[in-house]
C-alpha cells in the first residue's frame, strides 16, 4: 500500500526582498501561505516543484512544506513554516507588521 | 587604531564592484542561484527565514565612532532600524534588499569596514578580548596581530577553500575574554623571562561536538606567529575531512590524528615555509602597531565621581555592575549592556548606535568595542566624565546594570530570523531576563552566565555557559536542553547536559527553579553558580531541575 501522502505547498523567498512566498494554483507568488495551492498528491508535487525550479529569476530555494487544509486556505503544520507566514517574534517586522497597517 | 592603507582602500572597492556586477548578473538572469550563492556568501550575504541578512565585521571588535554612526545609518537606511551585535564581533542586519546590498558594502568602505570572509570556508573574523589595549591585567595589546592576521587571511590564496571555516581569537590577558580555548586557534600573549611571545591552542571547538583547545605550542616566539598559524591552516587545508561536513573542522583533525602528530606535521610544515617568510611582515606589523599606540591618557581628579555614586544610587549600582579596570590610573572600562530586561539580546537601534558613538568620541578617545557577549564597550573613560557618560546612557535606555549577571545572557537569532535554527532563542532569553527582574535576584545570584543556542552549532555559546540552553526541534516541536558547569574563561570547561529537554513553556520555570536552587545550595554568598557546581557536581542542581524525578528516587531508594 502506498505511504498516506501528507499535503503540501511549495514556498520560496523572493529573490530581490527575500521575503517567503507560496506558490498559488494559477502560478503566481503570494507572499500569504493562504493563498497557495495545497497539493495533495506526490505527482503534482513533483510537478509544482520543478515548475517552481525554473522561476530563479523570481525565487530563491523553492522547496515543499508541510500543510494542512484551513478555512482560509493552506495552513503550516510546523512551527517553522508558521514562523514564516508571520515574521519574528521580537518584533512586529516582515509580514505581521503588514498585516497591521 | 588601524587605518586602511590604499592598498586596503582599494581591495574593499573592488571587492563591492565585483558584488554589485554580480548582483547584477543574478537578477538578469546571468548567473544561477548555485552560481550566486558562493559569491555572496564570501560578502557575508545569506538569504535567512524573512530576508536576506548581512554579516559585517567588526575586526577584533574594534570601532570609532565615525564607524558606530556609520552602522546607524545603515540601520536606517537599508534596515528597519536596527542591528544586531553577534558572538563573533560581527554585527548583522535583518532586513536589506538583494540590490541594495552593494550600496551597503560601498557605504561601509567609506569608513574602512567590510563584510568580507564573514561566511564561508574561509579565515572568519579574527576576534579579540574586547578589553584589548585598556585591561589592566594585559601583558600587550592583541589587536596589532589581530589586525596582522586580518591582512594576511583576507583573499589568502591558499585558504579559500578551506574544508570548513576557520575562527581564530586572540588576547593579550591571562584572563580570557575572548573564548580562545572554544576556537580553531587560540592565540594568548604570554611572557617568559620578559620575553614576549605567543601560547598557541588548537582544535577548540563548540557546534555538535564541542572541545576544549589543545595546546601546541607553549611558547611561540614573536617574530614566528605568522608562519606558525600558515603552517596549521596549511596542515588542516590538506588533511582535514572533506568527506563529512560534521568532521571537517580542525577540532576533529586533532581529535582524530592526536596533537601530538598534529605537532610534528605543523612543525615539519613550519620548517618548510619559514624561509619565504622574508621579515616583511614584521615590518608590516611594527607599521601596525604604531597605529595602536595607546592614547594621550588625561589627569584629573575623581572627585565628581566620587560625589556621584554617593549622591545616586542608581549610578552607583551601574558603576559597581558595569565598570572594569583599566590599565591607565583615573580610568575605567565601561561595559555598555545591550541586554536590558525583556530586550532582544545584542540589538541596537540606530539612534542607541549614535549615541554610543558619540560618547566615544567625547569621552573615550572615539574608541568602541563589541564583546562576544553582545555588549559594547566604551573603552577608555575617564572617571570624572562617568556621571555624564551615565546620563546619556539612561536617556538612550542603555543604562541597565547587570553585566555579567544572569540577564547579561548571550542568544542566537535562533528560528526567529535563523535559516539553520531548529528553535528560537530570543524570547526565552527575554522571557529568562524579564523574570530575573521580576523576582529582585539579580544581585544575589551575582556572577552568571546564561547562553543559549538555537540549534547545534551553539553561535549562542551554550556548551561554555554556567547554565546553557539548546534548543532543539523534538518532533515538530520546541524542546530546550539545559546543560551545566560550562565556563568560557581560562578555565574553560564544556558543560555536562542535565537530563531531558523542556518545552518552551516549561524552560523559563526550570531555569528558575536552578537559580533559587543554587542560592539554596550555595555555601556562602561569595561562592558563584559555577563554583558551587563544581564543588557539588551535578547531583543537586539535577534534583532541583526535575523534582519529580527526585521524588520518585527518593520513595525507590526508602
Amino acid at each position: 500500500m502506498p505511504r498516506t501522502f501528507t499535503p503540501k505547498v511549495v514556498t520560496a523567498n523572493r529573490l530581490l526582498e527575500g521575503d517567503a512566498v507560496w506558490l498559488t494554483a494559477n502560478g503566481h507568488w503570494s507572499p500569504r501561505m493562504d493563498d497557495a495551492e495545497l497539493i495533495t498528491d506526490a505527482g503534482t508535487a513533483e510537478l509544482r516543484l520543478l515548475d517552481a525550479e525554473t522561476q530563479a529569476h523570481l525565487v530563491v530555494g523553492a522547496y515543499l512544506a508541510d500543510a494542512r487544509p484551513d478555512a482560509a486556505g493552506p495552513a503550516p503544520t510546523h512551527f517553522r513554516e508558521s514562523f514564516r507566514t508571520r515574521g519574528p517574534s521580537n518584533y512586529a517586522h516582515g509580514k505581521q507588521e503588514r498585516d497591521h497597517v | 587604531m588601524y587605518k586602511y592603507t590604499d592598498f586596503d582602500e582599494a581591495f574593499v572597492r573592488e571587492r563591492v564592484a565585483q558584488l554589485r556586477a554580480q548582483v547584477e548578473r543574478r537578477i538578469d538572469g546571468s548567473l544561477t542561484e548555485d552560481e550566486f550563492k558562493p559569491l555572496r556568501l564570501m560578502n557575508g550575504l545569506y538569504l535567512q527565514l524573512h530576508a536576506y541578512m548581512l554579516r559585517v565585521a567588526v575586526p577584533y571588535g574594534t570601532l570609532n565612532s565615525a564607524q558606530m554612526d556609520r552602522l546607524a545609518h545603515l540601520a536606517e537606511t537599508y534596515d528597519k532600524g536596527y542591528g544586531h551585535f553577534t558572538t563573533r564581533q560581527n554585527i548583522q542586519f535583518n532586513w536589506p534588499e538583494l540590490r541594495r546590498v552593494p550600496d551597503m558594502l560601498s557605504d561601509l568602505a567609506d569608513v574602512g569596514m567590510h563584510s568580507i570572509q564573514t561566511s564561508g570556508n574561509t579565515i572568519r573574523n579574527v576576534t579579540a578580548d574586547h578589553f584589548a589595549g585598556a585591561a589592566a591585567d594585559e601583558i600587550a595589546d592583541p589587536r596589532p596581530v589581530a589586525e596582522l592576521l586580518r591582512q594576511w587571511s583576507t583573499d589568502h590564496p591558499e585558504f579559500q577553500f578551506l574544508p570548513r571555516k576557520f575562527k581564530i581569537a586572540i588576547t593579550g590577558s591571562p584572563n580570557d575574554r575572548a573564548v580562545i580555548k572554544s576556537h580553531d586557534i587560540g592565540l594568548r600573549i604570554v611572557e617568559q623571562d620578559g620575553v614576549r611571545g605567543y601560547e598557541v591552542i588548537v582544535g577548540g571547538g563548540l557546534g555538535p561536538t564541542p572541545m576544549i583547545g589543545k595546546v601546541i605550542n607553549d611558547f611561540l616566539p614573536e617574530a614566528h606567529l605568522l608562519p606558525y598559524v600558515e603552517a596549521i591552516v596549511s596542515v588542516w587545508n590538506q588533511i582535514g575531512r572533506r568527506d563529512n561536513k560534521f568532521k571537517a573542522r580542525i577540532k576533529i583533525t586533532v581529535h582524530e590524528h592526536g596533537i601530538d602528530e598534529i605537532r610534528r606535521r605543523v612543525d615539519a610544515r613550519f620548517a618548510e615555509i619559514l624561509p619565504g617568510f622574508s621579515g616583511v611582515d614584521q615590518q608590516i606589523l611594527r607599521s601596525i602597531e604604531a597605529q595602536f599606540a595607546p592614547p594621550a591618557f588625561k589627569t584629573a581628579d575623581t572627585r565628581g565621581y566620587e560625589a556621584a555614586r554617593l549622591a545616586n544610587p542608581a549610578f552607583r549600582s551601574w558603576s559597581d555592575t558595569n565598570l572594569t579596570p583599566h590599565r591607565a590610573e583615573g580610568y575605567a572600562i565601561v561595559s555598555i549592556s545591550l541586554k536590558k530586561h525583556g530586550a532582544t539580546p545584542g540589538d541596537a537601534t540606530a539612534e542607541q548606535m549614535r549615541v554610543m558613538a558619540d560618547l566615544a568620541r567625547r569621552f573615550s578617545h572615539d574608541e568602541l568595542r563589541i564583546s562576544h557577549e553582545q555588549n559594547v564597550i566604551l573603552p577608555h573613560v575617564h572617571r570624572d566624565d562617568l556621571p555624564q557618560v551615565y546620563a546619556a546612557l539612561r536617556d538612550a535606555d542603555l543604562a541597565t546594570a547587570n553585566i555579567g549577571l544572569a540577564s547579561d545572557i548571550i542568544a542566537c537569532p535562533g528560528m526567529d530570523y535563523c535559516a539553520l535554527a531548529t528553535a528560537r532563542s530570543i524570547p526565552i532569553a527575554q522571557e529568562i531576563a524579564t523574570r530575573v527582574d521580576a523576582l529582585k535576584i539579580e544581585h544575589d545570584l551575582g556572577h552568571l552566565k546564561i547562553k543559549i543556542s538555537g540549534c547545534i552549532n551553539a553561535c549562542g555559546h551554550h556548551h561554555v555557559g554556567h547554565i546553557g540552553i539548546l534548543g532543539l526541534d523534538r518532533a515538530g516541536v520546541e524542546n530546550y536542553q539545559i546543560t551545566l558547569g560550562g565556563d568560557h574563561t581560562e578555565t574553560a570547561a564544556v558543560g555536562e547536559r542535565a537530563g531531558p529537554g523542556f518545552s518552551a513553556t516549561e524552560i523559563v520555570p526550570a531555569i528558575e527553579r536552578l537559580m533559587l536552587g543554587y542560592l539554596d545550595l550555595r555555601e556562602t554568598e561569595k561562592e558563584t553558580f559555577l563554583q558551587a557546581y563544581r564543588r557539588l557536581g551535578p547531583a543537586p542542581f539535577k534534583a532541583v531541575l526535575y523534582p519529580e524525578t527526585a521524588r520518585k528516587e527518593a520513595r525507590n531508594a526508602a
